[in-house]
């Protein structure tokens, strides 16, 4: 269970997130939405520990983790999905998830089996560099793989649907509806995306740094997609 | 030849039995320490100078050339002239390079200067490692002069490394290419410490659909000091793809002077420049996977020079 708790950042004297009070319960599906620039990806960061809140504190299963590094977190069980996906020089598909599982042994077929996980031609892709000659929706699979590689016990997916194409991220919508199915820990995905929000088991609105509304996805999905509509009726509210 | 010694030759030749090679010739402190030739590739000592003749016969197959220098006394100034004559339609690996362990007070230098002579058709890839060993405090200094004269439609590979040790470094390369003939030089350079290392090439592609293709990576550390001169010259329809890659830490410094002419209304000649300290996105990405901040940066820089 991660806890957040009166989470504050500002910059530049705007308040980016103004306490945020929140609890993820293992094995749910998480989905949080909201305008651009609500907050929802400095959230993400600070529970990786990209970015340090400037007061308040996280918990991950009761351990206070508020002033612990990227890798300290990493190790408790958190992995974490750019939203724009790092490109290294010289590393390759295969050395990442390879460095992503932590074995210093890791087979060809394993690191196969991943890829195919994010429905990439694995045989295809281990062996190339992590550059710019992968598309972006390539390299946001194989980002997704090595979170995925890693079994966290949470995994946060930024804007996963940034930058591909529609194409794309129609394919990206099943292995996400595949992490929902099967996945044994809780998933946190920052998403606008209609396809997303509808496989969440919750969905947490944020808006102008503060959490608008959370609840089951049930109760806030149509309120979020179709937001003329009244959510009882069906009937335009105008 | 020692414990010590062989595994300087291992290191040189990229952990391979040197003899391993259907052609070797192995230098030692400046005098010639084992040779083996075949009917296809032969190997002569030159009378006018020091060095080698290597002569690879036309249409040689999948031949391969081991030509390492060790240098294991302190004060030696090593310069050796070797000369490769690969002949049309030739197909062969060269690996050359020096080792040099410096455990005293004097200098330790070794000059190789290579010419290579391509016939039409010819095929080499040249690999050449340095590295320098020792504890004293003698520099170890290397100026490898490579220069390469490319009949048409041949080709030539070019990897050069330069990983450890090296106080003192010029590199300099010239090539002139005939039609259809391409050249693809990759140079890794990592230094350390106070070294120096400047690296010049000079490309000129005479021939219509010459091509070239120069990549250099290399990292500079603690005090360290790189530099890198290109300057491709294109007198007629041909390419060129010119790119420097610098990785700078603590107090190292890279200096890319780029030049490119054209001289040809359809010379297509490209150069970039990249240099910057690792980036924080790629350091929070491997930290992300559980690597300390030193391990993420080890893996950067690794495969960076891979």
């Amino acid at each position: 269970m991660l806890e957040l708790k009166e989470i504050c950042f500002a910059r530049n004297n705007k308040k980016i997130l103004n306490h945020i009070n929140l609890t993820l319960e293992n094995d749910k599906f998480y989905v949080i939405t909201g305008p651009n620039g609500s907050g929802k990806s400095t959230l993400a960061k600070i529970i990786m520990g990209l970015e340090k809140p400037d007061s308040g504190k996280i918990y991950l299963n009761g351990e206070d983790i508020t002033e612990k590094g990227i890798d300290e977190r990493a190790k408790l069980g958190i992995g974490f999905a750019f939203q724009q996906p790092v490109q290294f020089k010289g590393i390759t598909v295969y050395d990442l998830l390879k460095l992503a599982t932590s074995k210093k042994e890791l087979k060809k077929q394993e690191a196969c089996d991943i890829l195919s996980k994010v429905g990439l031609c694995a045989m295809e892709y281990v062996d190339r560099e992590v550059n710019k000659s992968l598309s972006g929706g390539e390299l946001k699979r194989i980002e997704i793989a090595t979170v995925m590689a890693r079994k966290p016990y949470l995994a946060i997916f930024d804007e996963p649907e940034a930058g591909i194409d529609l194409w794309s991220f129609q394919n990206l919508t099943e292995v996400f509806k595949d992490i929902s199915m099967h996945s044994n820990g809780t998933t946190l995905v920052i998403s606008h995306q209609e396809r997303i929000l509808n496989i969440a088991d919750e969905i947490i609105l944020i808006n102008q740094g503060e959490i608008e509304d959370h609840g089951e996805k049930a109760r806030l999905f149509d309120q979020i997609v179709n937001p003329k509509k009244c959510c009882k009726g069906g009937n335009p509210c105008e | 030849m020692n414990k010590e010694e062989e595994a300087l030759l291992k290191e040189v030749v990229g952990n391979e039995d040197v003899k391993k090679a259907d052609s070797y010739n192995i230098r030692k402190n400046g005098k010639l320490e084992d040779r083996k030739v075949n009917p296809n590739i032969n190997i002569v000592t030159k009378e006018d100078k020091s060095g080698i003749d290597v002569y690879v016969k036309e249409d040689t197959l999948f031949g391969t050339v081991n030509i390492p220098v060790i240098i294991t006394e302190s004060g030696l100034t090593d310069v050796v002239y070797n000369d490769f004559y690969i002949g049309k339609n030739a197909n062969v690996i060269i690996v050359a390079g020096c080792g040099i362990t410096n455990n005293g007070h004097w200098d330790a230098r070794h000059d190789g200067i290579h010419r290579f002579f391509l016939e039409e058709g010819a095929k080499v890839k040249y690999i050449e490692r340095h590295c320098g060993l020792g504890v004293g405090s003698g520099k170890r200094i290397l100026n490898p002069v490579t220069e390469i004269h490319m009949k048409a439609s041949s080709y030539m590979v070019m990897d050069t490394t330069q990983i450890k040790g090296v106080d003192d470094t010029i590199r300099t390369t010239k090539a002139e290419l005939e039609e259809n003939a391409t050249l693809v030089v990759t140079e890794k350079i990592l230094t350390s410490k106070d070294q120096v290392a400047k690296t010049s090439f000079m490309v000129e592609l005479k021939g219509e659909n010459a091509s070239t293709h120069v990549t250099s990576r290399s990292v500079a550390t603690e005090n360290s000091y790189q530099e890198f001169v290109s300057n491709v010259v294109g007198n007629t329809k041909c390419y060129a793809h010119v790119e420097c890659d610098a990785i700078i830490k603590e107090n190292g410094q890279v200096k890319a002077i780029p030049e490119i002419f054209a001289k040809n209304i359809d010379a297509n000649l490209i150069h970039e420049a990249a240099i910057g300290k690792i980036a924080g996105d790629q350091l929070n990405k491997l930290m992300s996977l559980g690597l300390s901040e030193k391990e993420a940066e080890e893996v950067i820089i690794e495969g960076f020079l891979k």
